[in-house]
């Protein structure tokens, strides 16, 4: 830890907690499973996805990709590309209009959002197979990406590294990982393992994966003067255009980002990538406004995944099961124009006691698409190893799976040696446990069998931290009792525009239907990334802020009123609720809005917020906890895995919505089963190119893989988050891989510790 | 031969209005709704037939229109998404998928339910799946057959559980 962070971390101690979110225990709006509002635009084909919106004289690009992983271009022939019929030009780094460089996406900046710092079509520099070197732009879409395919290149190739084997030898040590030290040790984890008589050491794997989102990135760009309106699948509205802002050397005002609807984005759509910057560099070529849709294969091409891992988890236990060690170390990729470390080992910082505890990474450097972020990074593949372990070990020791991880629920975190926020670990697992039917669970592999099918249950912890970032948002109300919230925040379809509907009608006391969630637009107030589960609290924070802020300003203006009923009250005295504000001693005294609009004569009132920084995640360890149920169906003679059972409890904190909610976990748990046995990215490690660059062949889980996945939630409310919500997006994903490898040997008598878990593994 | 590039005249009937296009010979059904005519409802999702985000009805008929040249559906009855809903309001399917959650991002919900109507009436005509029994006569609406019958679709929000939720409340109030 830096000394800064050091210092932070001491002082904030002693920063007093905010005040409890009074609406943590309210219910009346917020915490009801009330239908999606934008539900009835989604099944009728009228939401507007990026590629969606008609622009007046719209022409459409396409790219053309790398060979190879490594090298400079020769020579580039695009003169068959330029006859084509219909195209309008062509560019490469040969004729490009020169960008600034991309500015790296860095959660500390802000606002920087460039995936990779590879300025395509600026250089004649590649990077990695797949690398866009070249945009064609036409009258049509087929004119365009046909002609993109008669552009001939040439290279200069250069040896690339491309085996994650072999420049293990040379991985670094990152300085950091996510602003936290790299390397946690307390007490001589080795020695204790040496001496100890229950213990597991293993080395466990998982591949590449990609994201997959249905909606393929898309970019729409158009200018008008040095005026730029962008129409981009993002999960970053603001980081997009600021970062275009700079490459483009535009003053921020003048750039525009729009994405009122994003086809699902897993963090794939989380940071900038290449095309974004080439679709606006086409569009001022052309003097037109330019679409630029990728293909399926152009995203496995340009938008990077999860990289690969190779972890080593090595447990320690007394004979009551109690830790004495635990050990989590391992490798991740990176690439040559990006810097991002996942972090695998954060679980393991978080979730169990231990007399003694060492954990670090490595990182080593490919010639590939930059990795990225990925639904839960870190999270998910650090708690397949470390939950795979946990499950060794209890076969070590002979005792239950559950049971073990009960006997280990820290009283403060364990590396941060703070209080917990809220923690509510044994009761999610006991909610589990019971709502599965673990206690009947025979304890010996290979017990449990129908007919060809051998049957196993597993179970595997869900983590994933809390966080929040600084947000902004504003909150006008119309003299027509109407409101309007408004923040630049982004919908890939986890309910945010819903649940904030739902949070603003209750902060206001105004009923659903008079309320209107803006998003998906950077002229609104800044809001972050959609990313790291932070988005819900961070924007609740800054909505609940500007309610505060404009209910204060109300009751000033009544003070000054002796006719208004509310004259001489404070804040504290009233409440929003039957549409304006009412005293609470007295419920029936108090003022609508509309009437306070009218005594004002305002058309309308306004007030925005901007929040701090997180001091609260600093000062407690904040996180969410769960517990993965799964009874998986092993065949035995073609090694297939069926699950059929699934049953995720999790302490979240409050929840905001239990219908929206239920979908996010089931969500995530589903794309854990595709880690656990289908998805693969396959990498030739010969020539740097992904071979299965299509949804035939890298396979998601279809309807009939997923059994009816149950989902079950505490519902207890952390004091110290705004409504007592925790973001919810990730959690689902984690824990599965592990539950259903732990299964499997319950079914098999098989341990399988690399992803995933295909037929061939298992005869 | 034609020049592959060549304009052909083509009328498409797409929710009941008559589409005259001009039309190259290699333009998808899918580009045609969305590009030309502007029904931008149908989505893509991997423009390989791989995904069912772009499934529209062609005479009552589920089909991936990334995967069918336009100029292949002159003169037929298309329904998109856009068609399903009447003058009495949605379609059974699109209430069951708001009521049930059937989607998050709603990008595959366009092609689930479009799927979702023309595998309801498959199954009503007594066409069979790769899990029907062999001598099955009547087939029962299980969930094993709804979700063999609707597995090409993908949703990678997951939504799967709210989508047969849906199905079967819908075919219900569809045999009503
Ligand atoms: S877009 Fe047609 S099947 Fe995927
Ligand atoms: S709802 Fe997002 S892909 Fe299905």
């Amino acid at each position: 830890m830096s000394i800064f962070s050091k210092v932070t971390q001491a002082v904030v101690q002693f920063v007093p907690d905010r005040d409890r979110d009074q609406l943590s225990e309210e219910h009346r709006i917020v915490g009801k499973p009330i239908d999606r509002l934008d539900g009835p635009q989604k099944v009728t084909g009228a939401a507007s996805f990026t590629a969606d919106f008609p622009l007046e004289a719209l022409v459409y690009a396409s790219l053309a990709f790398s060979t190879v992983a490594k090298g400079k271009i020769r020579k580039i022939d695009a003169s068959e590309a330029e006859k084509s019929s219909g195209v309008l030009s062509v560019i490469t780094h040969k004729n490009a209009p020169k960008m600034k460089d991309p500015p790296l996406f860095s959660p500390s900046s802000g606002t920087d959002a460039a995936a990779s710092t590879a300025n395509v079509v600026n250089t004649d520099e590649i990077y990695w197979n797949g690398q866009a070197i070249a945009v064609v732009i036409a009258d049509t879409l087929d004119g365009a990406e046909h002609a993109a395919s008669l552009i001939k290149i040439e290279y200069d190739e250069e040896p690339a590294a491309l085996s994650f084997e072999a420049a293990k030898s040379q991985a670094e040590t990152p300085k950091n990982i996510m602003g936290e030290d790299t390397e946690v040790e307390r007490g001589d984890t080795e020695k204790v393992l040496a001496q100890a008589k229950y213990k597991v050491d293993h080395v466990y794997s998982t591949p590449r994966f990609n994201h997959n989102a249905i909606e393929l990135h898309a970019t729409t760009a158009a200018w008008n003067g040095d005026q730029l309106t962008v129409y981009d699948t993002s999960q970053f509205v603001r980081g997009v255009a600021d970062s275009l802002a700079k490459m483009f050397s535009l003053k921020k005002e003048n750039v525009r980002v729009l994405a009122p609807f994003v086809g699902g984005g897993f963090g794939g759509k989380g940071s900038m990538w290449g095309h974004v910057q080439l679709c606006v560099l086409a569009a001022k070529v052309v003097g037109k406004p330019v679409k630029l849709v990728l293909t399926r294969e152009g995203v496995f091409r340009t938008v990077g995944g999860r990289t690969p891992s190779e972890q080593r988890v090595a447990l320690a236990a007394d004979e009551t099961g109690k830790l004495t060690a635990l050990i989590h170390t391992g490798t991740t990729a990176s690439s040559f124009a990006n810097d991002f470390a996942e972090q695998f080992s954060f679980p393991a910082r978080h979730l169990y006691a231990t007399e003694s505890l060492y954990l670090t990474q490595k990182l080593v450097r490919l010639n590939t698409t930059p990795n990225t972020f990925m639904r839960a990074p870190g999270e998910s593949i650090g708690t397949f190893a470390l939950e795979s372990a946990m499950d060794e070990l209890a076969y070590e020791l002979g005792i239950d799976p559950v049971e073990l991880r009960l006997r280990n629920d820290p009283d403060q975190d364990p590396a941060k040696h703070t209080e917990f926020s809220s923690r509510h670990f044994k009761e999610a697992y006991r909610l589990g446990a019971e709502k599965f039917g673990w206690q009947n669970r025979p304890a010996q592999p290979r017990s449990m069998r129908d007919g060809k099918w051998l049957v196993g249950q597993g179970v595997g912890t869900a983590f994933y931290p809390a966080y929040r970032f600084p947000a902004a948002a504003r909150v006008r109300l119309n003299a027509d009792g109407t409101a309007v919230i408004q923040s630049s925040a982004q919908e890939m379809g986890m309910g945010t525009a819903t649940v904030q509907t739902q949070h603003a009608a209750e902060r206001l006391g105004l009923p659903l239907e008079k309320i209107r969630f803006e998003y998906g637009d950077t002229n609104l107030p800044q809001a972050p990334v959609a990313g790291g589960s932070n988005q819900t609290v961070s924007i609740a924070l800054a909505v609940q802020q500007a309610c505060e802020k404009l209910h204060r300003e109300l009751l000033k203006s009544a003070k000054q009123d002796q006719n208004s009923p509310l004259s001489g009250s404070h804040f504290d005295e009233v409440r929003a609720c039957d549409g304006g504000l009412f005293r609470r001693d007295k419920p029936e005294t108090g003022e609508t809005y509309v009437e306070i609009l009218s005594r004002l004569k305002q058309d309308f009132v306004e007030a925005e917020s901007e929040t701090g920084p997180p001091l609260e995640t600093m000062k407690y360890s904040m996180g969410s906890y769960g517990a993965q149920f799964c009874e998986i169906r092993v065949n035995e003679q073609t090694g297939e895995t069926r699950v059929s059972r699934w049953v995720g409890s999790f302490d979240t904190g409050r929840i905001l919505n239990p219908k929206t909610a239920v979908s996010q976990f089931r969500g995530g748990i589903i794309m854990g089963i595709g880690m656990a046995l289908t998805e693969e990215t396959f990498f030739d490690e010969r020539t740097g190119r992904i071979v299965n660059p299509s949804l035939a062949e890298y396979h998601l889980p279809v309807n009939a893989d997923i059994p009816k996945i149950e989902a079950y939630f505490l519902d207890i409310p952390d004091p110290h988050t705004p409504l007592g919500a925790h973001g919810i997006g990730e959690i689902g994903i984690t824990g599965c891989a592990a539950a259903v490898a732990n299964a499997i040997y319950h079914a098999t008598g098989k341990r399988i510790r690399e992803l995933p878990i295909t037929l061939d593994k298992l005869l | 031969m034609d020049s592959p590039l060549a304009a052909h005249s083509v009328t498409l009937h797409v929710n009941g209005r008559e589409h005259k296009l001009q039309l190259e010979a290699r333009v998808s059904l899918l580009d045609a709704l969305r590009e030309h005519i502007g029904l931008t409802g149908t989505k893509k999702g991997c423009n390989q037939g791989a995904c069912g985000a772009c499934t529209v009805l062609v005479n009552g008929e589920r089909i991936n229109s990334c995967f069918a040249l336009a100029v292949q559906y002159d003169g037929m009855k298309i329904t998109t998404i856009e068609g399903l809903a009447d003058a009495n309001g949605l379609h059974p399917l699109q209430q069951a998928f708001v009521k049930h959650d059937g989607f998050q991002c709603g990008y595959c919900t366009p092609g689930q339910i479009c799927s979702a109507a023309a595998m309801i009436e498959e199954f009503r005509g007594g066409a069979p799946s790769a899990v029907t029994e062999l001598e099955a006569k009547d087939i029962e609406f299980s969930d094993l057959e709804i979700q063999e019958r609707m597995s090409g679709n993908l949703c990678r929000c997951g939504a799967y559980v709210g989508i047969n939720e849906a199905i079967r409340d819908a075919f219900e109030v569809l045999s009503r």
